[in-house]
């Protein structure tokens, strides 16, 4: 038996419903049928009146979550693309964000967004959102990049007191398989190795820590070792693992989906820099998406975002200075 | 609505001698509307207040010591000097606190009386109190909608106080009146003449009834006029003198206290000692206040999360 990464999203849900009362699904198409990537499925009919459809209203479907908090609930709110939460962004940053802060109120609210490019994809229905809304204080930020991750950091990002964004990639949703779900996991806030090696730390998370792993085989060949750190959460950042794998590399790669200006890769290079100045044999670099709208055609969007060809020549730019 | 504007008044003048931090916002010309909204709620309601709501917050439970303490920071009060002036509350309570984004707390009241619904609680109610300006916002519009097909008992009162800061209602809508936009989203509508404590209690009474009945969202407007600038700092010279000389003009204090006198043969004496009896609260308690201190920003707990060990470095 394998299962999916879209499938632990909704075994997770599935395993939330079933052992905390408080928990309710709502966002457009959840309910009899089941989501737009059927993240949902059946959970609707497994669990009646609370797997809820909501109007095309993202301010007031996140809106009506922090009322829900406050009255108890833990509710998961499915947002259809990531690129549709920027219509409910005020009351995620304004509300979810601002309240424990203001009045010691918890605001135990998920907010799922199925992020990133995926061929064919375009301008409004690829975008990884996960450098904004960690701008923000009050918010807790998941990229997972494996099923098991998934599976486990839903569970406990919905059972936090905190409001959680968490950003699971399209990209993943059908490609990546894991044996079975997760028996224990590593908490929210820890980097996880992904990849042992001694030349060069790349930092990734995501989708893209699929790319990075793919470059690092490809460059093992050639005897050239990355060292691949799944960042999990990317606020918190893991600040300690990354540095401590740039004490053993010496040089250091960041590599995300998002676009470059500022953002995560900008934050992890700000801290290694400031932290870890002395263990850096050379500049550390980042890959991002290229500045611009993500495009449609899959030949223009495989140059658009980084993959593992792109990450090596990223890799050996590092390694030559 | 006594004690609404009499602590108005005080904060007006802690304003110009300095002693608040940020702005000050009455809500004179709209007590009677306010005080409304506090007494038909019972305990277990909800309550989002807007930013002239000083008599509702009171006559919902807010004590006027609160209201002192997070206007002028004190570190005892609910805010704890991290929010000021209007925007205060007890989430717990019921009694949400307005961020200063117009109609966003609309959803959160719907988000609460969804949750009631969930945990099986019967009888209970929402308000969320706007005003003109916030009608023409989204929020408003995915709220009321999001209201409606669920059937939420939601009072949505809309103080038409003529002038959103300085922009009149000619700039904010266009149609006849704004109880008209309750056909568009299929919800009841109630109309009031806003400056009337007792047409006021009638009308909040009614809409509250009919919501607590699963008759869904009643949206009220109440037609007045804001006595007062948009802020203290603010000398509303823009507000027109024959709005003023008109029917919406009237100040509902006056009304009232008028309408207790003739009907209900309260004398002129009793309410001096009622004013008297009040400005002594509020004295006693802008003395605690003062007793109480400001916050300490070198004992403070920067923390942003309540799971501690998932906050950033600050």
């Amino acid at each position: 038996m394998s299962v999916t990464y879209l499938e632990a999203i909704r075994e997770a849900q599935a395993y939330l419903l079933e052992h905390d009362s408080r928990v309710y699904i709502y966002g457009q198409d959840v309910g009899a049928f089941g989501g737009a990537f059927k993240a949902t499925k059946h959970l609707a009919n497994r669990f009646p009146g609370r797997v809820m459809d909501a109007p095309i209203s993202e301010d007031a479907m996140i809106g009506s979550a922090v009322g829900a908090a406050i009255e108890g609930m833990r509710p998961i709110i499915e947002i259809q693309f990531a690129d549709f939460s920027t219509v409910g962004l005020n009351q995620v940053v304004n509300q979810a964000a601002t309240l424990f802060w203001r009045t010691e109120t918890p605001c135990p609210i998920t907010l799922r967004l199925p992020s990133g490019g995926t061929s064919g994809g375009g301008p409004f229905h690829s975008q990884c959102l996960e450098s904004i809304y960690a701008h923000f204080p009050g918010l807790v930020v998941c990229t997972p990049a494996t099923v098991e991750d998934a599976y486990s950091m839903l569970i406990e990002s919905v059972t936090l007191d905190d409001p959680v964004i968490f950003c699971e990639h399209k990209y993943l949703y059908y490609h990546l398989k894991a044996e079975s779900l997760p028996k224990d996991a590593l908490p929210l806030g820890k980097a996880r190795i992904a990849r042992a090696g001694r030349d060069c730390t790349v930092v990734t998370y995501s989708a893209m820590l699929h790319e990075c792993l793919e470059a690092a085989e490809e460059m093992s060949a050639e005897g050239i070792e990355l060292e691949v750190v799944d960042l999990r959460t990317v606020k918190p950042l893991d600040t300690d693992t990354i540095i401590a794998s740039v004490a053993r590399t010496g040089r250091l790669l960041c590599a995300a989906e998002g676009w470059p200006w500022g953002g995560v890769n900008a934050e992890v290079i700000s801290r290694v820099v400031a932290e870890g100045f002395n263990l850096l044999d050379a500049p550390p670099q980042r890959i991002n998406a290229k500045d611009t709208p993500i495009p449609y055609h899959p030949k223009l969007w495989s140059v658009h975002r980084p993959a593992a060809a792109s990450i090596m020549a990223a890799v050996r730019n590092v390694l030559r200075s | 609505m006594l004690m609404a504007r009499l602590l108005d008044e005080r904060l007006a003048q802690l304003y110009r001698a300095g002693r608040i931090f940020g702005g000050v916002f009455l809500g004179k010309g709209q007590e009677a509307l306010s005080v409304s909204m506090g007494m038909v709620l019972n305990r277990q309601d909800v309550y989002a207040p807007l930013i002239r709501d000083g008599a509702g917050r009171l006559a919902f439970g807010e004590s006027a010591l609160d209201a002192l303490r997070t206007c002028m920071g004190s570190p005892m009060g609910p805010m704890r000097g991290r929010d000021g002036n209007v925007h205060r509350g007890r989430p717990k309570e019921g009694y949400l606190p307005m961020i200063s984004h117009l109609g966003a707390s609309i959803s959160v009241v719907n988000g609460a009386l969804m949750a009631k619904r969930m945990k099986g609680e019967k009888k209970f109610v929402g308000i969320a109190s706007i005003g003109d300006g916030a009608t023409s916002t989204g929020a408003f519009h995915e709220a009321i909608n999001q209201a409606a097909i669920e059937k939420l008992p939601l009072v949505l009162v809309v103080a038409n106080n003529q002038y959103a800061y300085s922009t009149p209602t000619s700039s904010q809508f266009a149609c006849q009146s704004l109880s008209q936009k309750a056909i568009g989203y299929g919800v009841s509508d109630h109309e009031v003449d806003g400056t009337s404590l007792t047409d006021c209690l009638k009308t909040m009474q009614d809409a509250t009834d009919r919501a607590r009945q699963g008759e869904g969202p009643q949206l009220v407007i109440a037609n007045l006029l804001r006595l007062c600038g948009h802020g203290e700092h603010d000398d509303a010279h823009y507000i027109s003198p024959e709005l003023k000389a008109s029917s919406v003009g009237a100040d509902c204090l006056k009304l009232a206290e008028n309408t207790l006198q003739s009907d209900y043969h309260i004398s002129k004496e009793s309410l001096e000692i009622w004013k008297e009896e009040t400005v002594l609260e509020i004295n006693q308690s802008i003395e605690q206040v003062q007793r109480e201190g400001a916050p300490d920003p070198y004992h403070h707990s920067w923390k942003s999360l309540i799971s501690r060990e998932l906050c950033e470095h600050s």
